[in-house]
């Protein structure tokens, strides 16, 4: 049996010679002599049925570039799709630093040898802080729905209670990973929300107690609702000596108001629409953000990293705040959570796309998303048995379109969209039976004028 | 000219890249902007307004967010400068994060990766074909690797994997009745902290089993005084990041299952086995690789990564969905095999990350199985021949050479005999390492073996590589018995000096943001 892989580029010690001279060092006669503590019985004998190696870096191009040849992406297609992961323009110089080798290649160092990672986290940190209204900020999570678990079990250690409160209207996604995160020592209560989309006050009114940690509510919710009584719902959460916990997709933060202005003790959300581009879901990124108290400090699982003087004066240094907080720490297990590997690069990423957007383009991006939106809205409502937005509520990017009167399922509709290059909204009709047949369209400000009216075009036409 | 003599070995004349670069908001000048944002067109805004007129007052932001106003030049600058001052993979000799398996990175699986940028995890199967038939392949090719039945790619991170194990471990108890009864999960000292902190998040229990003092793994006898009834799963790396193999391992796994537990494998240590050695035949129930690691996507700074867990046929029903399935035709998402009730369904958005995931594809097809096992090969090679030269340099010891063990892929020295004789710690030389452009990693926490330094090579560094890296840690020893204050004051030539940490523990003095540091130092 051939084994190994002599003179292999990416393996400098695989050249036979210099495999020798390293044998002979240690004494040893063939690399079979490696590997001596692992007993027969264990090592694997037989062959790994894997493809032999392409002969080259060509041929590896070549094979992926044909495999990926057939697929479409959101730049062959007009995507209206949203739903977690949404499609915004990525500013050149945001994809130009995060490949950089040095950060791209970079991991666990220190502030001497990593400085540039560790500032830039820092810095990222503190643009989001800026953003949703509040102090500290963690170096991210893996995405929203993490970042909503840990958001909910935060509030579960600090108050020593037992349930949390989440809306019905949840991306059953999210509310599965939730739930099965906090499970162990968390009961999930579900408020009803009204017809409107948002939160029912009266139900949260009997749903909330002594025993609520936290209300957790999203704002826009994955429907594409804006909540309008987010001060009412945390009043109730705090009467009852309960914290209130926000979701938010923070692009919307440059026109809407700041959870902590309607009453947020922990926010979270989802950072993927700050410059960071959809990678078939792998663009996700999580964060959470709190006041800089102590008793909320703690309570982060997250490495937190923070500003510090050195001994050369006039100088920037940083570290890990409160770091045996971590299962990093000593505690291990008895620390908060776990941490590991997560989803640094794209808060750099957020980082160098807020600073570059500014308070100015952050103000922009929101207004033309909520305009685009709007516009797709009324064209949509143009077309016999079509309602968009039909309840009414105050939405930002997304909003649900009823197909239910056209006789077609959306399932129908978005079929014959794909044939003409669309991606249509996500199909909610099976998440939410009781809508009928619903889809939730995503439009923001990579959209233009002309792709709002094709979409209005071709769904009058097909629909005709 | 008289000839330059550069005989040197060790890189004295070293200065990593320091911009003194401020931080980014004392960058800003009012009316600078770096990016210019698309606006709705006029007959937009003719048809709806402004958009934000909709909003009740009480939901618009009151001021503009403070960010700071920066020409687009500028931010390119700075974020050019911090990334030269951030010595990657790509930049030093990567040897010294030891359990990290800090490899080469390819670049053309950087580029091939961004192929998938602009997809929508949502998007119609029809338009995903090759996506899904890679996310098919590469299931294909990890159950090779391990010998198991079935992989997922969603976790998000190793440690998100290991949560995932643990969950299907719950799932699984609850299925067959016994989740009252399984209250705990075995791990050992020297696996990673989530293999112990990710199942205490799912309720269990965490006992330790000890390792032997003479060859540092836990042996069958320990084993079985700390596994019973109670016992839900044996959750642990092998190798340990001590880097020995514990050739024991099927008798721990074989008592584990006799009382009934499920086995789990934490890969993260995986680049030590690759075709030689077997989650299969070590009989463990589940595994997981890290995808940053053993198959080379970068490690981003710390993510975005994917952690591959594998299961055996009886745990497939507990794995989150979708899993990617093929009818000799067409490749689709399938729930079908999931346990509805006891399933974990979901740890992480959509199909986990997916560029990380193509990213290993890439890598593996460039290997092939002969490839795969040189890796392994030659990372075992590389970190034995780095063992001997470590252990000849006067100070540097193991723990565990009871003259029968033989590291794998790494090792956890020690310096406790320089520190004894000098009072310099590992802390101490690890920022004089960063002085020739170098670095080392101590230990996780907390420091069961004392002033730990753990190396691991991988396949990546040649032997010359591997030579400047000992002659550097050789010069740093030296210079602790000859020159003390040097180590003790370093680093000298890296981006800053030795960080003032007395305020990260103070809730008063820690500043986690530009926001409170200017509240609290005003």
């Amino acid at each position: 049996m051939k084994k190994g892989f002599p003179n292999h580029p990416y393996i400098p010690n695989s050249v036979p010679e210099i495999e020798r001279e390293m044998l002979d060092f240690i004494g040893l006669e063939s690399l079979d002599d490696l590997h001596k503590n692992v007993p027969d019985a264990l090592l694997f004998k037989g062959e790994m049925d894997i493809p032999e190696a392409f002969g080259s870096e060509y041929e590896l191009r070549r094979h992926v570039e044909e495999l990926f040849s057939g697929d479409g992406d959101c730049k062959k297609y007009l995507n209206f799709l949203g739903a977690g992961c949404w499609q915004h323009y990525v500013p050149a110089i945001c994809d130009e630093i995060n490949s950089r080798g040095e950060f791209l290649t970079a991991y666990g160092g220190e502030a001497y040898n990593e400085l540039g990672r560790f500032q830039s986290q820092f810095e990222y940190q503190s643009m989001v802080a800026e953003l949703v209204g509040m102090d500290v900020v963690n170096v991210p999570a893996i995405d929203w729905p993490q970042a909503a678990a840990t958001t909910c079990a935060m509030a579960h250690r600090k108050t020593g209670r037992p349930q949390i409160v989440l809306p019905a209207i949840l991306d059953p996604e999210k509310r599965a990973i939730i739930e099965n995160f906090g499970r162990a020592t968390i009961e999930f209560v579900t408020v009803d929300c009204t017809e409107d989309g948002q939160i029912d006050i009266e139900d949260l009114k009997k749903k909330v107690g002594p025993q609520t940690a936290g209300v957790y509510f999203e704002n826009p919710n994955y429907l594409g609702v804006i909540e309008t009584r987010g001060a009412e719902i945390s009043r109730i959460a705090h009467e009852a000596g309960a914290e209130s916990l926000v979701g938010v997709d923070p692009i919307t933060l440059g026109v809407l108001a700041t959870p902590p202005e309607y009453g947020a003790d922990i926010v979270c959300g989802e950072l993927q629409p700050l410059g960071i581009h959809m990678n078939y879901g792998g663009g996700l990124a999580g964060f959470m953000a709190t006041r800089d108290e102590e008793a909320y400090v703690n309570e982060y699982p997250s490495r937190l990293f923070g500003i510090a003087p050195t001994v050369e004066p006039g100088e920037y240094g940083f570290g890990d705040v409160a770091y045996d907080r971590t299962s990093f720490g000593d505690l291990r297990e008895g620390g908060k959570e776990y941490v590991g590997t997560q989803a640094a690069l794209w808060g750099l990423t957020a980082g160098v796309y807020l600073a570059t957007m500014g308070p100015v383009g952050m103000e922009e991006v929101g207004q033309t998303c909520m305009q685009n939106a709007r516009y797709a809205v009324k064209k949509l409502n143009e077309i016999k048995g079509v309602r968009a937005n039909s309840a009414g509520g105050l939405f930002f990017k997304e909003f649900l379109v009823d197909f239910t009167a056209t006789g077609k399922t959306v399932s129908e509709v978005n079929d014959l969209l794909l044939s003409e290059g669309i991606f249509g909204g996500k199909d909610v009709s099976a998440e939410f039976p009781h809508l009928g047949q619903q889809a939730l369209y995503c439009v923001t400000e990579i959209h233009t004028q002309r792709d709002i009216d094709r979409l209005a075009n071709v769904l009058a036409r097909i629909l005709a | 000219m008289k000839r330059i003599d550069r005989s040197k070995k060790v890189r004295t004349g070293f200065h990593q890249a320091k911009w003194d670069e401020p931080i980014i908001f004392e960058l800003s000048t009012p009316g600078e902007r770096g990016v210019s944002v698309p606006k709705a067109n006029a007959a937009v805004a003719a048809a709806v307004g402004d958009g934000i007129s909709d909003l009740p007052d009480h939901l618009k932001r009151k001021k503009r967010v403070n960010l700071p106003e920066i020409s687009q030049n500028r931010v390119l600058r700075h974020y050019m400068r911090l990334s030269q001052m951030t010595l990657g993979a790509d930049v030093n000799i990567e040897i010294g994060q030891g359990t990290c398996t800090m490899k080469y990175s390819p670049k053309v699986n950087e580029q091939l990766a961004r192929l998938v940028a602009d997809m929508h995890p949502l998007q119609d199967e029809d338009t995903v074909q090759g996506m899904l038939q890679m996310y098919y392949e590469m299931d294909l090719y990890m159950r090779e690797i391990s010998g198991l039945d079935k992989f997922t790619f969603q976790p998000g991170g190793g440690s998100q994997a290991i949560f995932l194990m643990a969950s299907m471990v719950r799932g699984y108890f609850e299925s067959i009745g016994e989740a009252e009864q399984r209250t705990e999960v075995i791990t050992t000292l020297y696996s990673h902290p989530s293999d112990a902190a990710a199942p205490a998040v799912t309720g269990y229990d965490i006992v330790y089993v000890q390792p032997d003092p003479d060859t540092g793994l836990p042996d069958l006898e320990a084993f079985k005084a700390v596994c019973s009834e109670k016992t839900a799963a044996f959750m642990v790396a092998n190798p340990e990041d001590t880097g020995l193999f514990n050739g024991h391992i099927k008798e721990l796994v074989d008592y584990a299952h006799s009382v009934g537990a499920l086995c789990c494998y934490d890969q993260a240590n995986g680049n030590a086995v690759l075709g030689v050695a077997r989650a299969k035949e070590a009989g463990f129930d589940m595994c997981h690789f890290n995808l940053h690691k053993t198959f080379s996507s970068p490690h981003g700074c710390s993510g975005p990564a994917c952690g591959a867990a594998g299961v055996v046929e009886k745990l497939i029903p507990f794995l989150p969905v979708p899993s990617v399935e093929f009818d000799g035709k067409k490749y689709r998402l399938d729930c079908d095999a999931a346990d509805e009730e006891y399933g974990v369904s979901k740890v992480r958005a959509f199909m986990g990350v997916a560029p990380v995931v193509l990213r290993a594809y890439c890598w593996i097809r460039m290997l092939g199985p002969n490839g795969l096992w040189q890796v392994t090969k030659t990372a075992v090679l590389n970190n034995n021949y780095l063992f001997k030269r470590m252990m000849s340099i006067p100070g540097i010891s193991a723990y565990y050479e009871d003259g029968n063990n033989q590291r794998v892929e790494q090792c956890r020295y020690t310096m406790e005999q320089v520190t004894k004789d000098t009072g310099i710690t590992s802390g101490d030389v690890q920022r004089r390492m960063m002085d020739f452009g170098m670095h080392f990693w101590t230990s996780h926490h907390p420091y069961y073996l004392p002033e730990p330094i753990t190396l691991e090579p991988t396949e990546s560094p040649s032997k010359k590589d591997i030579d400047e890296y000992v002659d550097t840690v050789a010069h740093i020893i030296q210079e602790c018995y000859q020159t003390p204050d040097i180590v003790k004051t370093a680093p000298h030539r890296s981006t800053i000096h030795q960080v003032d940490e007395r305020w990260m523990d103070d809730p008063d003095g820690w500043a986690i943001t530009w926001k409170i540091y200017n509240r609290k130092y005003q």
